[in-house]
């Protein structure tokens, strides 16, 4: 059975928003990036701002999907911690609960051993906010979720989108 | 999944371009690339071989306006069409919410087409994915060619069950959009009758 549509209410992203906030203060980090493994950016903050997130997000995600493929050929389920080190930035990707990628960047201002401890308790934050979209995801979609906006959509809304 | 974010208004979807090798995937998306307004595109990615096969993807991100309130954008990924390259095609396939099937119109590539088309259709059921359900579109590429096979042939052997079909020329640009915005237009019909 394929995924569940991801939808994010104002509240849920503050959620997510304050744990990302939160983290690059504890971790000292440069930026940290939330990404949805199918590539789509969902929070950001740091220092970061006006890199080309749109790409990175979906690199990340491709990224983490290759690993992910060799992890089942040598017989793991996935390998959830990637390292990248470079000269002056490093980043460092974790996979939590299987849905949600969690990137720090940071530079000789903090430590690998830094951002793994924090990143422990954030992810574990995360996890548990991303559980509790995942639920009001599946409650809206087995109430057929009428009353949202996309339900009134019409062929002239679609057409309007291509005569731009 | 699409992904609707009703914090920054957004709607972001993904569109996969399937096909055999050499068929021309890269190239409708970089057609789509160079067409487009700079503000309504981001930067296109390709990763790439050194002689320009598709390695393991590219991505084009476009963002097309607003429905009902919401930035609507669409994500544009190839897959490399290689055969060898299935293991990277499954994990492109993750998340798509629309599929262009990009035919070789070349009477020689008939067979390359068949194989492509199964092997997309057994990698969405793997995901629990339809190809009669999904939104997917076919579009008959390289008609621009004189070893061209008649497109009867081609409808009989690749769309037995009518979804939408374009015929394109991929170098010229023609049909590139018409493809894009079939896709397009069914993702956005889908996310209506799931919010219905």
């Amino acid at each position: 059975m394929h995924d569940t549509q991801l939808v994010m209410y104002e509240e849920d992203f503050r959620k997510v928003l304050a744990v990302t906030q939160r983290l690059v203060k504890d971790a000292n980090a440069k930026g940290i990036f939330v990404v949805d493994r199918n590539g789509q950016m969902i929070s950001e903050a740091g220092e970061m701002r006006g890199i080309d997130t749109t790409s990175l997000a979906s690199l990340t995600a491709g990224s983490v999907a290759a690993t992910g493929g060799l992890a089942k050929i040598v017989g793991e389920e996935e390998f959830p911690v990637h390292f990248h080190q470079g000269q002056r930035d490093n980043l460092h990707i974790t996979l939590i609960a299987g849905r949600i990628i969690l990137v720090v960047i940071f530079d000789d201002r903090s430590s690998l051993g830094l951002v793994r401890l924090r990143v422990k308790k954030a992810g574990a934050q995360l996890a548990k906010i991303f559980e509790e979209i995942q639920k009001k995801a599946e409650q809206s979609q087995a109430q057929g979720s009428a009353g949202t906006p996309f339900a009134e959509i019409t062929d002239e809304d679609i057409d309007n989108l291509f005569s731009v | 999944m699409s992904f609707i974010n009703y914090s920054s208004r957004e709607i972001n979807c993904k569109i996969v371009y399937y096909g055999p090798g050499l068929c021309g995937k890269t190239t409708n998306l970089q057609h789509i690339y160079s067409k487009t307004n700079p503000e309504l595109k981001g930067k296109m990615i390709s990763l790439a071989t050194e002689t320009e096969r598709t390695l393991f993807f590219d991505f084009l991100p476009l963002a097309l306006g607003q429905i009902r309130g919401f930035k609507t954008r669409f994500h544009l990924y190839t897959v490399p069409g290689q055969v060898f390259y299935d293991a990277s095609r499954k994990l492109i396939l993750k998340g798509v919410d629309g599929v262009v099937f990009v035919a070789d119109s070349q009477v020689e590539r008939m067979e390359a087409n068949i194989e492509s088309l199964d092997n997309l259709r057994v990698n969405l059921a793997e995901q629990g994915y339809d190809i009669e359900k999904v939104s997917c579109v076919i579009q008959y590429n390289k008609r621009d060619l004189p070893n061209a096979a008649a497109l009867d042939e081609m409808r009989k052997l690749l769309n037995p069950g009518g979804l939408s079909e374009f015929e394109a020329s991929a170098t010229t640009g023609l049909g590139v959009f018409e493809t894009l915005k079939a896709v397009a237009r069914g993702i956005l019909h889908d996310l209506k009758q799931m919010s219905g």
